[in-house]
Formats: structure tokens, C-alpha cells, sequence
């Protein structure tokens, strides 16, 4: 490698040189520059730095934005997997037949299928009518029904309320013939 | 003048000749030849790659190239990656999509890269393409699962679905159920993004089991260990497996159906996925290893003695990817292990903490680029370096084409000597005389540019943060790197002189890209007025640009080469500087 250059030849671009930040930074910067770095596990630290070092500790960095270039999905690389429920909380999608749009609960929310089914009756403002084990839900036209893990559309309370809300995919209230065919046993 | 009497060939035999030419840069000489050249060559074109959505329009392409079969289109910067282009800024691939519905019916691949695709995006493709064969998404967004259904059940002749790294609203794994029973073509399948904790283990066992020519499978998170050698045993020709999770409590039947399906995969040369890995499954894979050519452990937390007991089963290995729990003991073992390797990468696993928590120093790349001499791809994260270790690299290893180093905290001195860090990067540059990439970090001065601008002559993308003292620095990347292609600096204090010295230089390249350095509003305004072939986009968040004095230095900046003119789908923080831009700004 060459010897040094004198690189401030042609352009004398320092003069005229526009900088990002108030006036005072430029020094800052070149104090930081010069600070050695000791960022090995050994105690080995380059000759006579120690002391200016544990005297001017510097604060807690705030993040900077996009350093270092590690994609986001790199991040958590010493965490064991999350589940998807963020704190606790399960989102499912509802729909309802006939409705233009979905909504969305939680279902960690609610303690059990009565408080599930009211709360869907007033989200859409219809009567679900009676749950028996035989018959489905009887007095209505409405009838709410799930998907399951392996893709399968049940009938909202045949399985214990625990078991439903770790395989409930997202809920739809069928309404009409279809809702009447389920639960009936002929 | 003589007719010459190559143009008295019938365009039929240049036709057939002209099909032998595949690469692109040959096939655009060729069309420059003469006007009858031209002609022949552009019906003749058939695969298009366009590397910024933004340089030209779709029509444009469309009329000049009737009947393309292939393209390939790339839409945000490269620092989308780390965050720093604002959600919204653009990339949006429906107007292609939309265009190529009418004009190529017998489009099939299409290649995509940081481009925003939606569900309706996904839907037109499988509406309107009826041979359509290959989708390849590399780090989109903007689609969920739903739009990928309606790929599965429409494209009856689906070779290869790739969704790598993308970011996929995953509504769970029934889109998969819409490949119809009678679909067998599938080949290649890239699933490894998808999110979500459902997949439907019964319809993708299905349909591997029916597509007897899938060579590569890469599966997500969600699919469990146990499943694993029921879905090889179905495809025992795989070539490229990524398993989901590799964790489970150790039970020995699980672990020898899991052996047993492994060896039975004569064909198999890649590896990935692995993520929660328990230790005590990994000697499944034991049978393979000596034929892996390509290992991705960069999701595996485990230490380094666990992972060399691993890499010393894989002597032909030629690509790695790992976290820095490898630690230098680690990969001083896979030195002398994997004496073909070709590639390199190292993760962090601890970005952000102050202090180091493993043991990875320079050591650990310097043993690699001694003992391989075939090293040619390097991509390394650690907390320390020092010239002398590169010069050391670069002596070793000059068969480079791609050096990043990624020094954690920036501006890091030589830890020996606390001088920048320029003579160990002009080494990289002058010895590694066909290095294409390079990335910069810890303490540099404007020297190590001069020593780029002087030798790097085959670089054709650079990327540098936290760098420089002055204009100088970027003035000699500009003047001196004759491939220079993409140049995105970010935190560096090089302003309006370089930038406007420069301007012709960046007609010859495909993008800049500048965030929190000193180009001022007024140098972008007259860089936009006088240079109508580029596309000078000022990004700002904080409010417009033209609120300010001229003198005020600009957020971000995205310079970029276009003939179809400045863009019209720009979200309202980003600024074109056109030739009107100093009448419309008051």
C-alpha cells in the first residue's frame, strides 16, 4: 500500500462543506472517533486507556434506526417461538351470512360459550336460539359454527369451552337451509 | 455503400440464432447491431429483467418486447430491508400485472423483489395467465394466503411457488387445500415465511405425495418435527428440504422414523429451516450430511460445540449460513473441515446488546479465509477488526466477489492500533480485483474511498454508513468505480459538491440512495432541473421540503435513472424534483 496521499488536493471541499447538524457536532464526532474501543471479553484493553475510559462512561445508546442491517425476521434469534396470541389475547375473524363485513374478538375474553354466543348476538343483533347436544340450536335460523385446525367445520359448543378456544380458527354464523341441516339427525 | 451480407440472412436464421443468446447484456448488444437486428430481436425476446419498476413503464416494455414469456421486476431500495424507506413508498406491481394481462396471455414466470403485491394482484395472475409456471416473490408484503389460493387453484401448470422472506398476512395453511387433486406439476415450493401456527398437514402431505418431480420443499415454522418423516417419505427425491420447527421432546421412535426418512434422501444437498432446535435431533440428519452442499443455520441457537459436532459431518459443504454462536472456535473447525467453501454469512445473535455475548472476533473469518481458498462470499457480523486482519483476508482470499462486514458499532477504530480502518479495506479493493459488492463499517476516513475509487474498477454496488470526512470521499466512489450500478450511503457527511460534480455518472447507474448525510433541498431541486433522465426523489416524513431554506439538508434521497419520467404513485412524504420543480416550489 502507498504511502499517504495528500487527499486534500483538488477539491478543498472542507471550506465549503455543508453539514448535517447544529453547529459543535462536527467536533463531537471527531471525539468519538478518537475513543478506543474495548469491546472484547478479555481484560485486555490497548495501553493506558483504562482510566480515561471508566471516567467518561458513556450513556445508554438510544437504537438507531436500521443498525444493524438485520432483517426484521433475523431479530429474535435467542427467543423461543411466540405463539400468535401477543399477551394472552386470541383474535378470530367472525362472519356472518348476509353481513358485508367480518368482525373480529377475542376470544380469551370470554369465560365460556354463553358469554360467547351473547356477545356475538349483540355484535349482530340476531337470536341464536337453544343449544341442546342432539339438536343444534333450535328456535332459530342462525346457527354458529367454527373452523378447526385440521380444516373442519364444526358446530359452536360440542367440544369443552378449552378445547374449542385453542382450536377455533374463525367463526361463521350460518343462516338458513344450511344452518337448519345441522343438528338434525334425519 | 455495400449491402453487408449478414443482413441478407432470412430473419427466420437469426431468429434461431438470436435463441441461443440468453443473458441479457448480450441479447441488448445484439439488438444495437443494426435497425433489421433490432427488430428480429425484440419479437424474438422472451425473458425480461427490469431491476427498477420505476426506470420504465409497462406499456413501454410491452411495446417494445411483444412477446416475453419472463420477467423479472425489483421495486424498493435495499435499505427497505433495514426499515428505512417509509411504509408506502411505492413498488406496487398491480400496474405491471394489469398491463400483462392483456398483452403476454402466455406469460410464465414471474419474478418479484421488495414489490408491494396484493391479493388482487395474485388473483389477476391466476385469471390471466393460462400457462403460468413460476412465481417467485423475494421479500414482498401486501398478500395473505387467500391470494395465494387463488394461485393454487387456477395454475394448472404451477412448477414453482417461492414466497422467500416475504411478508405474508398467513390467514392458515388451507390455501394449500386449494391445489386441486389432480395438480401434480409442482417442483419447487417456498412456504418458509409464512407466519402463522396452522397448516394443514393433510393437504400438503397430499400434495407432495402427488407431485412426483418436487425437487425443492422448504416448510414453515408451524409444521411439527413429527410430521417431518411422513412428508420426506413421500418425496424422497428432494434435493432442497427446509424443515419447520426442529424441536420436540426427545422421544427415540420419532427420532428413528425421523433418521430413517433423512437417509433415504439420496438426493438431497440443502438443508435449512431449524428453527427451536433441540440438540439431540440433529443427528438425524447425519446420513445426508456429506452430501450437503448448502446449510442455513442461521435460525439454530445452539453453542459452538454442538454446532461443530455437526459441521464436521459436512466436508463438501459450500455454502453456511449461522449465528455467531459459532464463535471463533467454532468456525477454526470448519476451516479445516469444509475446505470447499464458497460462502460464508454469519448472524448476529445479540444485535443490539452493548457487549459482546459470544466469542466471535475477526479470528473466526480470518481462519476461514486462510484455510478456504474458495471462499468467494462473505457476509459477517462481529464487534471488533483491525487492518491487519483484513489485509490478511485479502491477501488469502483474492478470489472475492461480495464482502459486507458489519462492524456492530459504528465508527469502531482498528482495536489494535485505533486508526480507521481505510488500509485494511483498500487491500480488500486491490486485491480482490473482481469484487462486485461491498459493504463498509467501523471508523473510515475519506481515504479508504480513494483507495476504492482506484481499484475497485469491478464494483458494481456499494454500500457505506457511518463513513467519510468529506465530499471527497463520495467524489472519488463517483469518479473512480467505473461498474458502479448501486451506491446507498447512509449517515456520512457528503453533501451538494460531490453530488453535482458527479451528476452525469448517475445517468450510468441504476440508483443512489442517501439518508441523514448533507445533500441540501436546493442541490436536489437543480440535480432534478438539469438531469430530466433522473429521477430525484426527496423522501421526508417530518413535512415538505420546500417549508425550509434551500440550504437545509434533505431526509432521505433516492436518485434513480428512468425514461418513463418522474412516477406518479408517490405517497405524500415523497418529493420528485422534476425539470419544473424550481417554478412549482415557492
Amino acid at each position: 500500500m502507498e504511502g499517504s496521499v495528500a487527499y486534500d488536493n483538488d477539491l478543498n471541499l472542507k471550506a465549503t462543506e455543508l453539514r448535517l447538524g447544529l453547529p459543535g457536532t462536527h467536533d463531537e464526532r471527531q471525539q468519538q472517533q478518537q475513543k478506543p474501543v474495548s469491546n472484547v471479553r478479555n481484560n485486555k484493553r490497548p495501553n493506558g486507556e483504562s482510566e480515561a475510559q471508566n471516567e467518561t462512561a458513556p450513556p445508554p445508546k438510544a437504537q438507531i434506526v436500521g443498525w444493524p442491517p438485520v432483517r426484521s425476521y433475523r431479530k429474535n434469534n435467542s427467543q423461543p417461538k411466540k405463539t400468535e396470541s401477543e399477551g394472552g389475547a386470541i383474535y378470530i375473524k367472525v362472519s356472518m351470512d348476509g353481513a358485508p363485513y367480518l368482525r373480529k374478538i377475542d376470544l380469551k375474553v370470554y369465560s365460556g360459550y354463553p358469554e360467547l354466543l351473547q356477545a356475538i348476538e349483540n355484535m349482530f343483533k340476531f337470536n341464536i336460539g337453544e343449544y341442546s347436544e342432539r339438536e343444534g340450536y333450535k328456535g332459530s335460523d342462525y346457527a354458529p359454527t367454527y373452523e378447526d385446525k385440521d380444516g373442519d367445520w364444526m358446530l359452536v359448543g360440542d367440544v369443552p369451552w378449552e378445547m374449542f378456544i385453542t382450536s377455533c380458527k374463525r367463526l361463521r354464523i350460518m343462516k338458513g337451509s344450511e344452518a337448519r341441516g345441522l343438528g338434525c339427525d334425519t | 455503400m455495400q449491402k453487408k451480407v449478414a443482413c441478407s440472412f432470412p430473419d427466420e436464421v437469426l431468429e434461431h440464432v438470436f435463441s441461443f443468446i440468453q443473458s441479457d447484456k448480450d441479447r441488448n448488444a445484439v439488438s444495437m447491431v443494426c435497425k433489421s437486428w433490432y427488430e428480429i430481436e425484440r419479437w424474438c425476446r422472451r425473458k425480461i429483467f427490469i431491476g427498477n419498476c420505476y426506470a420504465v413503464s409497462p406499456r413501454m416494455v410491452i411495446r417494445r418486447f411483444p412477446k416475453v414469456r419472463s420477467i423479472e421486476l425489483k421495486g424498493k431500495p435495499h435499505f427497505a430491508d433495514f426499515n428505512l424507506v417509509p411504509d408506502g413508498w411505492g413498488g406496487y406491481v398491480l400496474p405491471w400485472i394489469a398491463e400483462m394481462a392483456g398483452a403476454y396471455p402466455w406469460l410464465e414466470e414471474i419474478r418479484l423483489k421488495r414489490m408491494v403485491v396484493t391479493d388482487e394482484c395474485l388473483e389477476l395472475i391466476a385469471k390471466s395467465f393460462k400457462n403460468f409456471k413460476v412465481l417467485v416473490l423475494f421479500s414482498c408484503e401486501g398478500f395473505s394466503t387467500d391470494g395465494l389460493a387463488a394461485i393454487a387453484a387456477s395454475c394448472m401448470n404451477l412448477r414453482e411457488l417461492d414466497l422467500r422472506d416475504s411478508d405474508v398476512d398467513d390467514l392458515g395453511g388451507h390455501w394449500l387445500s386449494h391445489f386441486p387433486e389432480t395438480y401434480t406439476s409442482l417442483v419447487s415450493l417456498n412456504s418458509s415465511c409464512l407466519g402463522s401456527d396452522e397448516v394443514s398437514l393433510s393437504a400438503l402431505e397430499r400434495l407432495v405425495g402427488r407431485c412426483t418431480n418436487l425437487r425443492t420443499l422448504r416448510l414453515n415454522r408451524a409444521v411439527p418435527l413429527d410430521k417431518i418423516a411422513n412428508i420426506l417419505g413421500r418425496a424422497p427425491q428432494l434435493v432442497d428440504f427446509g424443515t419447520g420447527t426442529y424441536g420436540a421432546d426427545l422421544q427415540s421412535d420419532v427420532f428413528s422414523s425421523l433418521a430413517g426418512a433423512f437417509s433415504s434422501c439420496k438426493e438431497l444437498r440443502s438443508l435449512s429451516g431449524f428453527w427451536d432446535v433441540v440438540p439431540a435431533y440433529l443427528p438425524a440428519i447425519y446420513p445426508v450430511c456429506s452430501r450437503l452442499t448448502s446449510l442455513n443455520l442461521s435460525y439454530v441457537t445452539i453453542q459452538s460445540p454442538d454446532l461443530v459436532k455437526l459441521l464436521r459431518h459436512c466436508p463438501s459443504l459450500q455454502r453456511l449460513l449461522v449465528l455467531d454462536y459459532i464463535e471463533d472456535s467454532g468456525l477454526e473447525a470448519l476451516s479445516s473441515s469444509c475446505k470447499d467453501l464458497q460462502e460464508l454469512r454469519v448472524f448476529p445473535s445479540d444485535p443490539f446488546g452493548e457487549e459482546p455475548n459470544v466469542s466471535l472476533t475477526e479470528q473466526g473469518l480470518v481462519s476461514v479465509c486462510l484455510a478456504c481458498p474458495k471462499l468467494q462470499s462473505v457476509l459477517y457480523f462481529c464487534r471488533r477488526m483491525s487492518n491487519v486482519a483484513l489485509v490478511t483476508i485479502a491477501q488469502n482470499c483474492p478470489n472475492l466477489t461480495r464482502f459486507r462486514l458489519c462492524i456492530i458499532e459504528p465508527r469502531t477504530a482498528d482495536f489494535l492500533t485505533l486508526e480507521p480502518l481505510d488500509v485494511g479495506f483498500g487491500a480488500i479493493v486491490e486485491h480482490c480485483k473482481d469484487l462486485r459488492r461491498l459493504s463498509l463499517s467501523g471508523l473510515l476516513t475519506d481515504r479508504v474511498f480513494e483507495y476504492i475509487g482506484r481499484y475497485a474498477k469491478k464494483l458494481e454496488m456499494l454500500s457505506v454508513a457511518f463513513a467519510g470526512e468529506s465530499d471527497l470521499g463520495l467524489h472519488h466512489v463517483l469518479s473512480g468505480c467505473e461498474s458502479l450500478r448501486k451506491l446507498e450511503i447512509r449517515d456520512c457527511p457528503f453533501g451538494d459538491k460531490a453530488l453535482l460534480a458527479n451528476a452525469a455518472k448517475l445517468e450510468t447507474m441504476r440508483s443512489l440512495w442517501m439518508s441523514s448525510c448533507a445533500v441540501s433541498f436546493g442541490a436536489c431541486k437543480l440535480l432534478g432541473q438539469k438531469m430530466p433522465r433522473l429521477n430525484v426523489e426527496v423522501i421526508d416524513e417530518s413535512g415538505p421540503p420546500d417549508s425550509r431554506p434551500d440550504s437545509c439538508p434533505v431526509d432521505k434521497l433516492y436518485i434513480y435513472r428512468s425514461v418513463a419520467g418522474p412516477r406518479f404513485d408517490m405517497p405524500p412524504f415523497v418529493w420528485t424534483m422534476d425539470e419544473d420543480s424550481a417554478l412549482q416550489v415557492s
